[in-house]
């Protein structure tokens, strides 16, 4: 860099220091101050409920825990976990988190691979067909009725099967397929690979970015849901899922309290089960997910900008 | 030598017949691959659809379908018969709307401020925290939103009371006028991060030579968000806004179910939850599927409403 240069970015930097107004600088302080606000409403509840789970549970109800422990104990987290059907919850939604996510994403990438070669004679239909269900839905009696007659109430199946194919994901990885080089998979042609080698060989493996978005998407429905085990499964203690153990502690108590005006205090108060617990199995069905989502971050980023695209 | 004569293939005539099943046969391995999962998709979610014809009959399960009774409209006409019906559809219709409405203000105007914090680390930080509640399910959602509002120790009313707004805690959770309004920043908080991402990307491809030049000619930062930023991600607004609109249908009932308790009642119950109770609770499986036909009915007009109003104001459209 020459002397010249150097004057000259140094009057540029100077003269924008200088034409920085007042209304400059307020119009920086209010953006900080909204960013800063909106930031602590998002991150505060999550900060609140991880303290009061650590917090003793006796010296929680005097209130006022706000975003670190006042009594720290372990003691809410040993006694969930004494909770048998907790740990059935815990397992079962591990399961279907991990069955779940495998065979959609194996679905998913194998559709997704067919739509993306421009050849593929029964392209249009198959598209078509995927597209319209993502705005069209038969609604809840009927499916409630279609899974019925398949005889998959009571079963871990019903967990897997109805969502295994979404054509979300499927148009996410095929946009992702799209922008690969077509001269990849002629020349695997040229070396005498077929068509599912290609995709299995040579596909896939580049695909990890879709495929991590996908992976991420399909494992947060998977642990999240609790519909369905209610629907289907809600009676029986071996197959019930985490979140909705969860439901049931988070939504027995606000009857509970409810039922509280005029009602008899001590008995009803021996009933429902102390703040500090019920953060604790929030805090258990929360974390999986939290350590997961910021790793990947830079790939659903990236996945939902081009499915929006696209679709 | 195997490829181009498959270009050849593809390019050239598909009518021929005997052509078409050369191709079938050399593309055997793409029809194995997604024949399988069409059907998949058929049973799963075209197989529903097929379920309404039951709102016509007098539906009674372990009977062929030529076994069941035909009773034409007779279940619709109980349904507008019902009161609770348009409490119902009142409801739905003003928290679809809510939801609709601040589902789309609130994440551009956040992708907007996001845009203006300099700080990249900082930038990251707040786009990492708001994606957050996206990934949690409604049911700690709805945990967490109690807690908030709760008269005993929630933040929301001891913020209240410290900036002496009000004397008493409100009891968010037990007023139905107030139920609405909760929905809807439930969802606002939950949601915004993560619908920001889009309109961020869209903002992030808008040249930087129009601000330059916009500074230029002195433009302040607000000028610059109203003549550049805005009229940059127009056309992603507005597809998003039709999108969103078209996916009314499932609006869902999650955070109704999980929010709602027997004293707002009256404001939280929505179109599925009364399918879900009136319908499939009761056994009354037509009555319940003439209710989810309604439902689509309302989001299919909504969806037509909104996109005709869009093509008559804006001159966009996604059909």
């Amino acid at each position: 860099m020459n002397t010249a240069d150097s004057v000259s970015t140094y009057r540029t930097k100077r003269s924008r220091a200088a034409s920085r107004s007042a209304q400059d600088w307020i119009f920086d302080i209010v953006v900080y101050l909204l960013i800063g606000i909106i930031t602590i409403i998002t991150l505060y509840p999550f900060l609140n409920v991880l303290a009061i789970s650590f917090n003793d549970s006796v010296d929680t109800v005097r209130g006022g825990v706000t975003i670190y422990p006042r009594k720290f104990t372990l003691e809410n987290y040993k006694q969930i976990f004494s909770y048998s059907t907790l740990l059935t919850g815990f397992k079962i939604s591990v399961y279907r988190t991990l069955a779940g996510t495998v065979a959609g994403l194996v679905s998913g990438s194998m559709v997704a691979y067919t739509l993306a070669r421009t050849d593929f004679q029964g392209r249009k239909f198959v598209s078509t067909f995927l597209a319209i269900t993502m705005y069209v839905s038969g609604g809840l009696i009927p499916g409630f009725i279609l899974i019925k007659n398949l005889e998959l109430i009571n079963t871990f199946a019903v967990y897997i099967l109805p969502g295994l194919v979404s054509a979300f994901n499927i148009f996410v990885i095929r946009s992702f397929i799209d922008g690969l080089p077509f001269a990849l998979q002629e020349s695997a042609k040229i070396d005498g690979a077929n068509d599912f080698a290609i995709y299995w060989r040579i596909i896939l493996p580049l695909c990890k970015p879709a495929l991590a978005t996908v992976a991420l998407f399909l494992a947060v429905g998977q642990w999240n849901s609790w519909f369905d085990t209610y629907l289907f499964n809600g009676s029986n203690d071996a197959l019930t899922t985490l979140q909705y153990e969860l439901m049931k502690v988070l939504q027995s108590t606000t009857t509970n309290a409810n039922n509280m005006r005029g009602g008899n205090m001590t008995e009803l108060m021996a009933q429902v089960s102390p703040d500090s617990v019920k953060m604790a199995i929030t805090i258990v069905a929360t974390v999986p997910i939290l350590v997961v989502y910021p790793f990947l971050q830079k790939y659903f980023v990236k996945g939902m900008t081009l499915g929006a695209v696209k679709s | 030598m195997k490829a181009i004569t498959l270009e050849k293939q593809t390019s050239s005539g598909l009518n021929n017949k005997p052509q078409r099943w050369k191709v079938f046969k050399n593309q055997k391995y793409l029809y194995l691959m997604s024949i399988p999962f069409v059907i998949w998709v058929f049973v799963f979610q075209y197989l529903p659809l097929w379920g309404w014809t039951m709102a016509f009959q007098n539906y009674k399960p372990g009977k062929g379908f030529f076994e069941q009774k035909w009773v034409g409209l007779e279940h619709f006409q109980m349904l507008f018969r019902d009161d609770q019906f348009y409490l119902v559809l009142r409801n739905t219709m003003a928290m679809s709307i809510m939801g609709l409405v601040a589902g789309f203000v609130f994440p551009v105007l956040f992708a907007i401020l996001l845009n203006e914090v300099r700080v990249q680390a900082m930038k990251r930080f707040v786009q990492t925290v708001s994606y957050l509640p996206h990934f949690v399910s409604w049911v700690v959602a709805a945990g967490i939103v109690t807690k908030m509002l709760s008269t005993d120790g929630g933040a929301v009313n001891a913020v209240l009371m410290s900036l002496n707004l009000i004397d008493e805690p409100i009891q968010f959770m037990s007023q139905g006028h107030l139920f609405w309004g909760i929905v809807t920043a439930a969802d606002v908080w939950k949601e915004t991060g993560w619908n920001a991402i889009i309109y961020l990307a869209a903002i992030s491809g808008i040249g930087p030579e129009l601000y330059e030049a916009a500074r230029v000619d002195g433009a302040s930062r607000l000028k610059q968000i109203w003549h550049i930023t805005l009229p940059g991600i127009r056309s992603t607004i507005i597809v998003l806004l039709i999108m969103s609109i078209g996916h009314l249908v499932g609006i869902g009932f999650e955070k109704q179910f999980l929010l709602g308790n027997h004293m707002v009642k009256d404001y939280s119950e929505v179109l599925d939850l009364y399918a879900l109770n009136y319908g499939l609770s009761m056994g009354r499986y037509s009555f319940g599927t003439a209710i989810n036909i309604f439902n689509s009915l309302i989001s299919l007009i909504l969806l037509f409403v909104a996109n005709g109003m869009f093509k008559k104001f804006a001159n966009e459209s996604i059909m």
